[in-house]
């Protein structure tokens, strides 16, 4: 690695835990974001004059607290200024720094600034796309291109979400256990989301946008270094893990969807499966099962096994059948339902998803399963118009263009002779 | 003389690495180990997957056990087994068998393993 990327991979990796300090001493999201900023710009240039800091995030926090105390001096004289002890000589106060940075301070500090991220007026994308320029530090236009907006467009919807969430009152002295725990929930549901953006866009072309991926899982896996002995924070890093391994698999050299099924097994991440196991058998030691370590589970059901014919489907719905106790949820029946359509066929899984057609009148994927099942039982014309109303409600073009594969399935087994050309 | 060679770095730098990147590091570990490998000086090799994985154990009136890495910095490293066990419940309980005398013993999961070319 030449110097510039080392340092750029080191200022990433201290982001969080700068700018959350920095936060904490300021209380102003501008200002620390600011001061980091500012920080990463003399680490720059004195990094590779001097070596690399003995601890980088450190190093940041104190230069970029010292740039802000400067700037706040110069530009008033009312304010009230920190003793001058804290802004002294840098070396000498950087090991008296990082006793003080222990890791209860550290770790509420990361949580409260993902937490300002979630605020709750904020709609799911721009909670989503404030924790990734403040907490990951992406550029507003790499934001703008994995969420296919203008750049313009989502500097305003960065601007405005980070106004609303700066006149929300978030407390900043150290949380009780009960505010903890709801807060570490809170930023989990975020990270979840993160994920699923980059998982399955909810528009446009790129239908798998793996960066977003992978700074849900470094951002999970920093959640569960802070809060090491959370079983759901360790059930939701092995499901990120398990559906993440598949990413190399899940498109076709055109961008189709290749489904779970048909999948080429040997290029899963096995790495990440590993992983993924290893968390979820650490997160089952506590006996106390969520939602994430029942979701992970089912997708480790899918994982474990070499062949796709050898999947346990049975497991899969007594899964899903506890999910739905856990977190009752009409997607959540309608995956039960894939899985009774596999053990007890698709007449059993249709009845099964009727009730959901005006929950889910909206869902892409209601109409994709509900044609699969009439499809199998040959009602062609009926799968033929649930077809119809997947395409119209897809996101994406592999969305629609798998769908369209099914129609064409459809159309060649309604007519034997042709399919027996093709297969010519 | 044998020597073990412990590898050090930030985790959280490493975590933020590409896949090129982390490939690109790796292959150089790899060839160095083929070298070594070839004039059967290199003993076992392991990479360890991240701390979030590890736990920890320690004797207390019950078995303690910790979720997370050996975090105290006044104690040193050691030692260290290599075991292969099928779940990390059989893993606490095997190396709980080495707790004495008020050791820790952190259990985390190996991502890569190289046995090595057997050296005495």
């Amino acid at each position: 690695m030449n110097e510039i990327a080392w340092i750029d991979a080191a200022l990433t990796s201290a982001r969080p835990q700068a700018v959350a300090a920095l936060l904490r001493y300021f209380r102003n999201l501008d200002t620390a974001e600011e001061a980091f900023q500012e920080a990463c710009l003399r680490a720059l240039q004195k990094w590779p004059v001097n070596g690399p800091p003995r601890d980088p995030t450190a190093w940041l926090i104190m230069v970029g607290r010292n740039f802000a105390v400067d700037e706040a001096r110069r530009n008033s004289k009312s304010t009230s200024l920190p003793p001058d002890e804290l802004i002294s000589d840098l070396d000498d106060q950087q090991s008296a720094l990082v006793e003080r940075l222990d890791s209860s301070h550290y770790r509420d500090d990361v949580l409260r600034l993902l937490f300002i991220c979630c605020h709750p007026e904020l709609p799911a994308t721009q909670q989503i796309a404030l924790a990734l320029r403040i907490v990951s530090g992406l550029s507003v236009t790499e934001i703008a291109r994995a969420f296919l907006v203008s750049e313009s467009a989502m500097e305003q919807r960065i601007t405005r979400a980070k106004r609303r969430v700066t006149s929300a009152q978030v407390a900043f002295e150290a949380p009780g256990a009960v505010e903890r725990a709801e807060r570490v929930g809170t930023v989990a549901a975020m990270l979840y989301l993160l994920f699923n953006e980059g998982y399955a866009a909810s528009g446009g072309d790129s239908h798998v946008r793996l960066p977003l991926c992978d700074e849900a899982i470094r951002l999970t896996r920093l959640l569960v270094g802070l809060f090491p002995a959370e079983p759901e924070i360790m059930g939701l890093l092995a499901l990120l893990l398990f559906q993440h391994a598949r990413a190399a698999a899940r498109l076709d050299e055109d961008g189709q969807i290749i489904l779970l099924e048909q999948q080429d097994r040997s290029r899963w991440n096995r790495d990440m499966i590993a992983e993924g196991f290893a968390m979820l058998d650490k997160a089952f030691r506590h006996q106390r099962p969520g939602a994430y370590q029942l979701q992970a589970a089912i997708a480790a059901e899918h994982v474990r096994i070499a062949r796709a014919e050898d999947t346990d489907w049975e497991e899969i719905e007594r899964l899903y059948s506890v999910l739905e106790l856990v977190q009752p949820s009409p997607i959540v029946t309608l995956n039960r339902a894939v899985a009774v359509s596999k053990t007890q066929g698709a007449a059993t899984a249709l009845v099964m998803i009727e009730p959901l057609a005006t929950p889910l009148a909206g869902y892409f994927n209601f109409f994709g399963l509900k044609g699969a099942l009439l499809a199998e039982l040959g009602r062609v014309e009926e799968a033929r118009t649930a077809f119809d109303q997947a395409i119209a409600l897809a996101k994406t073009a592999a969305e629609a263009a798998h769908i369209r594969m099914h129609l064409d399935r459809l159309t060649a087994s309604s007519h034997p002779a042709r399919t027996a050309a093709i297969k010519k | 003389m044998l020597y073990a060679v412990f590898c050090y770095h930030s985790e959280a730098m490493v975590n933020a690495w590409s896949k090129e990147k982390d490939d690109a590091v790796m292959a150089k570990h790899g060839a160095l180990m083929q070298k070594l490998a070839a004039q059967g000086k290199l003993g076992p090799v392991a990479r360890l997957m991240p701390t979030t994985t590890a736990t920890t154990i320690k004797e207390g009136r019950d078995l303690v056990v910790l979720d997370g890495p050996f975090a105290e910095t006044k104690e040193q490293l050691l030692g260290f087994y290599v075991i292969d066990c099928e779940t990390l419940e059989e893993a606490i309980q095997t190396a709980r068998g080495w707790l004495s005398d008020g050791n820790s013993l952190e259990i985390r999961p190996v991502k890569m393993f190289e046995p090595g070319s057997g050296v005495k």
